[in-house]
């Protein structure tokens, strides 16, 4: 499991699954699919609802590669992607990169920053 | 037809840009509190209490009323997109709701239960104008002795009738009297529960009781339980009803409104119990008839449609007896006459006569207001579900933010700040140990009054004991009080196992 996702439902997060399938075939190697809510929110349309959990194994199974799906709750997704890489064995990271204005960033923070200046493996940031 | 004319005249008066506006605005914030799980109706008004320095008592009330009937019509919101009811009268809505939800009919649902909670709040807004005026009429005549025992059977029916445990709900009970008893004594001057503090000695402001408790309760209580795993939301689009569901919904609107409305009316408060019987009416309907009988359980439209109308029939029932009695029966009744209180407004029987035009402007704002949330909440249902998306520290923050605002604001005194952090660690602990508000509440605001009417009958006795018992109304109502609380014992005692297993599958 060297590969790790960070996958929400949407076009940012299919990218980064697509990319992510794609390498875990090129190093073949195991994926592992990260999704996280910081759960403060009684809805959160970035973390996976049970049929869309379904759906997601069910497009991993059919892609053929070693692969699991993990979903954590209260933590924030940069620190739950960057914990992951350091405890995996010659980790990648591949995530989805959105454009930001300077005030959004300021405003929303940005995962993807975050991601790049703390992990401690490469980071695979693609674009949908 | 006096009555019409009096209600033409309140039309006359409500249709003014600034109330039309100050309607629309209590509309939208009520569904706004409505929709947020764990946000009421009565949270709201206890927050928005200092709004009415700046207001006159017609537009604050306009506001109130549409925070009240928005946060109704809010709670189904919730419940039928998220099997999480808004508030506790939605509980049965969100059994039939979500279940049509996920059948992909959750436009249908939003619709039965916006329709229904329209014509069930009209219909039950035009009762209360025709009872009310009578029932003040009879009230007048009603003396001290009555009136006390009127006010301890609203007690023991909303503490003991209400709720699954006695115990708590009078433990309620008595935490409010004793926060009513805080202060001067009236008539002898006498210090009662200050400790020595001269801030204690006026008592204390139902705006910092109702604040710490509904709002600093709440947030605490969510801040002790803030990361939770999200809940699905079924996505909607645009609520209507097809020919087949106007015709199904049809009737259990009808019902749905004459078993809420004298729900509401009597002061057993709550809308719990009426739209729990819409909704076994409806099922035993539909058994009877055959057909639909097996949609119970998967979304049956029936199981929206009724408990909704239920709902808010009852919600505006509960105007009978705050506008005829000044007799508050739910949290945010409760409230409201803690509002026309501070407007040195008397609530009761006197209230049509000395305030007509407020009470009849009010009526037809309420009857403006349900036609506002109809048009307001149709089209928008689904940006309402987006509301659930906010973030509760953000969420919560404003909301204290208000709270404190509002308390410091009633005297610009620091100590009220702390009063409400007090408060704020009882609604915590009522809300860890599963106490009920509605019961709280209640004694806070009737115990004083009681304490007023109690004192009267017995000058009026001269002390005698047996003055309490002088009317005849009064020894109906507590032959009444010793039924509510005997009863329940002893039918569970006859009860044969056969019965009780009946209730359970029913």
């Amino acid at each position: 499991m060297t590969v790790l996702v960070g996958y929400i439902p949407d076009q940012y997060g299919e990218a980064a699954l697509a990319a992510g399938i794609e390498e875990a075939k090129r190093r073949g190697t195991g994926l592992l699919v990260l999704n996280a809510s910081r759960g403060d929110a009684l809805v959160d349309k970035r973390f996976l609802g049970d049929a869309q959990r379904g759906d997601l194994e069910q497009r991993l199974a059919d892609s053929g590669v070693a692969h699991e799906v993990r979903q954590s709750v209260g933590v924030d997704p940069a620190d739950d992607l960057v914990e992951a890489a350091r405890g995996a064995d010659d980790p990648v990271i591949v995530i989805g990169m959105r454009h930001r204005s300077p005030v959004g960033k300021l405003v929303m923070g940005s995962t993807a920053q975050r991601i790049l200046l703390d992990a401690p493996c490469w980071v695979i940031a693609v674009k949908p | 037809m006096d009555t019409l004319d009096l209600l033409a005249g309140g039309f006359a008066d409500a249709f003014t840009p600034q109330l039309l506006l100050y309607a629309a605005i209590g509309v939208l914030l009520g569904t706004f509190v409505g929709v947020l799980p764990g946000i009421g109706p009565a949270m709201a008004v206890a927050l928005l209490l200092p709004i009415t320095y700046g207001l006159d008592v017609t537009e604050s009330m306009v506001i109130f009323a549409g925070i009240y009937y928005g946060g109704m019509y809010g709670g189904s919101t919730t419940s039928i997109l998220l099997n999480t009811p808004g508030e506790s009268a939605s509980v049965m809505t969100a059994i039939e709701g979500n279940q049509m939800a996920k059948r992909g009919r959750a436009a249908q649902a939003l619709a039965t239960a916006a329709i229904g909670s329209f014509i069930a709040g009209t219909i039950g807004t035009l009762l209360v104008a025709f009872f009310t005026p009578a029932l003040a009429d009879q009230a007048v005549k009603v003396g001290a002795p009555s009136f006390f025992a009127i006010m301890l059977l609203s007690l023991v029916l909303v503490t003991s009738v209400l709720g699954e445990s006695k115990i708590r709900g009078f433990a309620g009970l008595f935490i409010g009297l004793t926060i009513g008893l805080i202060g001067m004594d009236d008539s002898t001057a006498q210090a009662r529960l200050t400790f020595g503090t001269l801030e204690l000695a006026d008592g204390i402001g139902i705006v910092i009781v109702a604040v710490g408790v509904f709002a600093m309760g709440e947030a605490l209580w969510t801040a002790a339980h803030l990361r939770r795993r999200p809940v699905d939301v079924i996505p909607t689009g645009r609520p209507f009803l097809g020919r087949e569901d106007w015709r199904r919904s049809a009737g259990p609107w009808l019902r749905g409104t004459a078993l809420g409305f004298p729900f509401g009316a009597v002061p057993a408060g709550g809308a719990e119990t009426p739209t729990f019987l819409s909704y076994i009416t409806e099922r035993k309907l539909a058994a009877r008839k055959g057909g639909n009988a097996d949609e119970f359980g998967d979304g049956a439209i029936e199981g929206v449609a009724g408990p909704e109308a239920a709902n808010n029939a009852s919600a505006a029932g509960m105007f009978v007896p705050l506008l005829a009695l000044g007799l508050p029966v739910t949290a945010t009744a409760s409230i409201l006459l803690a509002a026309l209180t501070s407007y040195g407004i008397v609530p009761g029987p006197t209230l049509m006569d000395d305030q007509p035009d407020l009470v009849w402007t009010l009526l037809a704002s309420l009857l403006i207001g349900n036609t506002l949330l109809l048009v307001i909440n149709l089209p928008m249902a689904p940006l309402w579900a987006r509301l659930l998306r906010i973030p509760r520290p953000q969420l919560y923050a404003g909301i204290l933010f208000f709270a404190s605002l509002g308390a410091y604001s009633v005297a610009n005194d620091p100590f009220d700040l702390a009063l409400l952090l007090v408060f704020g660690g009882i609604g915590f602990a009522i809300r860890r140990f599963g106490i009920p508000v509605l019961p709280l509440i209640l004694g806070v605001i009737l115990g004083p009054l009681m304490e007023v009417k109690l004192r009267e009958a017995l000058d009026l006795s001269s002390g005698e004991l047996s003055g309490l018992f002088s009317e005849g109304l009064a020894i109906v109502i507590y032959v009444l009080i010793v039924i509510a609380l005997v009863g329940p014992i002893v039918l569970g005692r006859f009860r044969t196992p056969q019965d009780a297993k009946e209730e359970v599958s029913a």
